[in-house]
């Protein structure tokens, strides 16, 4: 499914300093039953915004108004971990999220969220801890993602920090395009390939 | 210079590599399920795209499925319209598809070693994180996202980017009560839930050399719960023993060639891996998990780690208890426990069923628990009738269920109920993992059979002779 361009982002962020949160807990499994991509913002990290009775929980950031409307979320090391179900990079985006910054991402979600638009950005635990803490101090920090140059920035402060990815998934990112379309266009490539396979 | 198994596999499917960018990577086999499919069909069909090779992709029903009355119709709509979704699109498409009912209906990682999908060399996918289970076999097997579903639905590839390689060895003799879980369990808390993140894992010595063929999957299985894409043992007698004959390996001179190259596939001496670890099986307890990650685990005899005994993390790891409603310094032995769970494509296989039936035998599930004994398969399922265990599982108060996903992630109508503690023989320990609000303490079918009949978490070497 097409996605926006990802090029320069400056926004707030909700901070999530948990580590190892898996993906269980962005999207649990008894809201994976859907056909369509539909709903996924709604139940995005359900069981840590809800209450059983439905009522929001007060303190969980994404809850917190003070953070409404950020396009980035800063995340606690290993985010991501688990299970492979890209519901869970659907429900980042789709909850109104474009990166995820964190010290550690776990594989595969790191993948899901390349191909579906969502700029997964791994810093420093120091850059990470600095990020947090000045969320912290002042809710309305402002940070910059700037993928053309690889940097997230600080915006009030200027410190700053290089993020990796390669040439490709850049390229991808910053014109929304996907890995079907550069596949299909290697078809006879992969045919021919296919024809030397033993099983 | 010499090579290792994974570079050997990895290398031969390498149609094309990308400059300054992933590899692009031809599937074998492509295993799709009930939950993570019916997107990409959307996606591929919005794009004007087919199926490029269906007989290369392989659709089985199994996360939603219901364990009780399988013959009736499926209650749950939207359970019951993503199964109608899988085999339409099956259909559709002239894929294989093994639906609810179906003979060889199961778990898509215990019906996919049982036919002969699964083989060695080959590179095997599927969107399930558990797809590493394969690796047992000397595939590259691991687990994708649903956009990755379409790329090998449309193009038979996926773009994919190298992991590094580690190999963690274990030498020695398990002792009375270890199993190939407790093995996995042991090196996850070793490596904790994330310390293989970024690699692919060979299992080497003594260990997985006598572990059976079903040992080595539950320990390939478990590769993704310490952050590995997968993990993959080298095909031995064992694995060829196993293969033989199977429904969909190669037969006759087919085999014959076949054989030729699965000898080859093996690390060479002298090979270098990028990391490398080395455990004692004597070191190896029958282990349990007391957090909410399945590196949080120990030996069942030991005490929940003080905060202060690790490094960083104290919040998260305080969280964590306070989930469990668990203090540091506890013992797990003793504690009261409400569900038991033997299943998953962990722990569903015929000889998780002997094992747990080696203990119940004789003995009577305790009352205060209940308890879900749901096998991988429909042949598994034959299997234990076959062997007569049925009778001892009824015999002992237990009842077998259908075969299906079940209460590993409680998408179906197996749901452990807020705050209960359930002793499980699945894969993870997630907050919510098995239901809403449930506690789960990862196991092997050993511990969870000793916990049954005693209704407290139980040491099974207390209950098992020599």
């Amino acid at each position: 499914m097409a996605y926006d361009k990802f090029q320069v982002l400056t926004s707030t962020a909700y901070p999530l300093p948990t580590e190892n949160v898996d993906t269980d807990q962005i999207i649990p499994a008894r809201f994976l039953k859907a056909t369509e991509r539909v709903d996924f913002d709604i139940n995005f990290f359900r069981d840590w915004r809800y209450n059983s009775d439905g009522t929001p929980k007060a303190d969980f950031p994404l809850n917190k108004e003070i953070y409404a409307g950020s396009k980035i979320l800063v995340g606690g090391r290993n985010f991501g971990s688990g299970s492979s179900r890209e519901h869970a990079a659907w429900s980042v985006y789709d909850f109104g999220l474009r990166c995820v910054i964190s010290s550690a991402f776990a594989d595969i979600f790191k993948n899901n969220c390349l191909n579906v638009g969502v700029l997964p950005v791994q810093v420093s635990p120091a850059f990470a801890d600095t990020l947090f803490a000045a969320i912290m101090a002042d809710p309305k920090t402002a940070i910059k993602v700037d993928l053309p140059n690889q940097t997230v920035t600080l915006v009030a402060t200027g410190e700053s920090e290089s993020f990796e990815i390669n040439t490709y998934k850049k390229e991808n990112m910053l014109n929304g395009f996907d890995d079907i379309d550069y596949l299909k266009n290697m078809e006879d490539e992969i045919s021919a390939f296919a024809e030397t396979r033993p099983f | 210079m010499a090579t290792t198994l994974f570079d050997k596999v990895w290398d031969s499917h390498v149609v094309r590599q990308v400059e300054d960018g992933p590899d692009v990577f031809f599937i074998d086999r492509h295993f799709i399920h009930e939950v993570t499919s019916p997107v990409a069909f959307i996606g591929l069909e919005s794009r004007g795209n087919s199926v490029v090779y269906p007989a290369r992709t392989f659709a089985v029903a199994d996360h939603n499925t219901p364990t009780i009355n399988q013959h009736l119709p499926v209650e749950d709509p939207l359970s019951a319209n993503q199964l109608d979704t899988l085999g339409k699109n099956a259909e559709k498409y002239g894929i294989s598809h093994w639906g609810l009912g179906d003979v060889n209906n199961g778990i898509v990682h215990v019906v996919g070693p049982e036919n002969g999908i699964t083989l060695p060399g080959a590179t095997i996918v599927c969107g399930d994180s558990h797809t590493s289970t394969h690796g047992a076999f000397g595939a590259i097997a691991f687990g994708i996202g649903t956009s990755e579903v379409e790329m090998v639905l449309s193009t038979q590839c996926i773009m994919q980017s190298k992991p590094k390689a580690m190999r963690i060895n274990v030498n020695g003799k398990l002792g009375l009560g270890v199993t190939p879980k407790d093995v996995a369990l042991y090196i996850i808390a070793k490596q904790t839930t994330s310390g293989a993140t970024g690699y692919f894992v060979e299992y080497a010595g003594d260990v997985f050399e006598d572990m059976s063929m079903e040992g080595r999957m539950t320990v390939c299985n478990l590769s993704i719960e310490m952050g590995a894409r997968g993990g993959m043992i080298a095909p031995d007698s064992k694995t060829f023993e196993y293969l033989k004959g199977r429904a969909q390996t190669p037969k006759g001179a087919d085999w014959d060639k076949a054989m030729k190259y699965w000898e080859t596939l093996y690390t060479e001496e002298g090979a270098e891996f990028d990391e490398e670890f080395n455990y004692e099986a004597s070191e190896i307890e029958p282990m349990i998990t007391y957090g909410t990650n399945p590196g949080m685990g120990m030996g069942v005899t030991k005490s929940i780690p003080t905060a202060e005994s690790l490094e960083g993390g104290v919040d998260t790891y305080k969280k964590s208890l306070g989930y469990m409603s668990f203090n540091e310094g506890d013992s797990m032995v003793g504690k009261e426990i409400d569900f038991v769970f033997l299943g998953s494509c962990t722990n569903g296989r015929i000889e998780d069923f002997r094992a747990f039936c080696s203990i119940v035998e004789g003995r009577q599930k305790a009352e205060n628990v209940t308890a879900w004994l749901v096998p991988g398969s429909h042949k598994v399922v034959d299997q234990i009738k076959a062997e007569g265990l049925d009778t001892i599982i009824t015999d002992a108060g237990f009842v077998l269920r259908e075969p299906g996903c079940s209460a590993c992630l409680a998408m179906n109508d197996d749901k452990i109920p807020s705050g209960k503690l359930s002793v499980s023989t699945s894969n993870r320990n997630f907050e919510g993992r098995q239901g809403p609000g449930s506690r789960t303490l990862l196991a092997s079918p050993l511990v969870a059979a000793a916990s049954a009949v005693e209704g407290v978490v139980t040491d099974p070497r207390t209950l098992l002779t020599a």
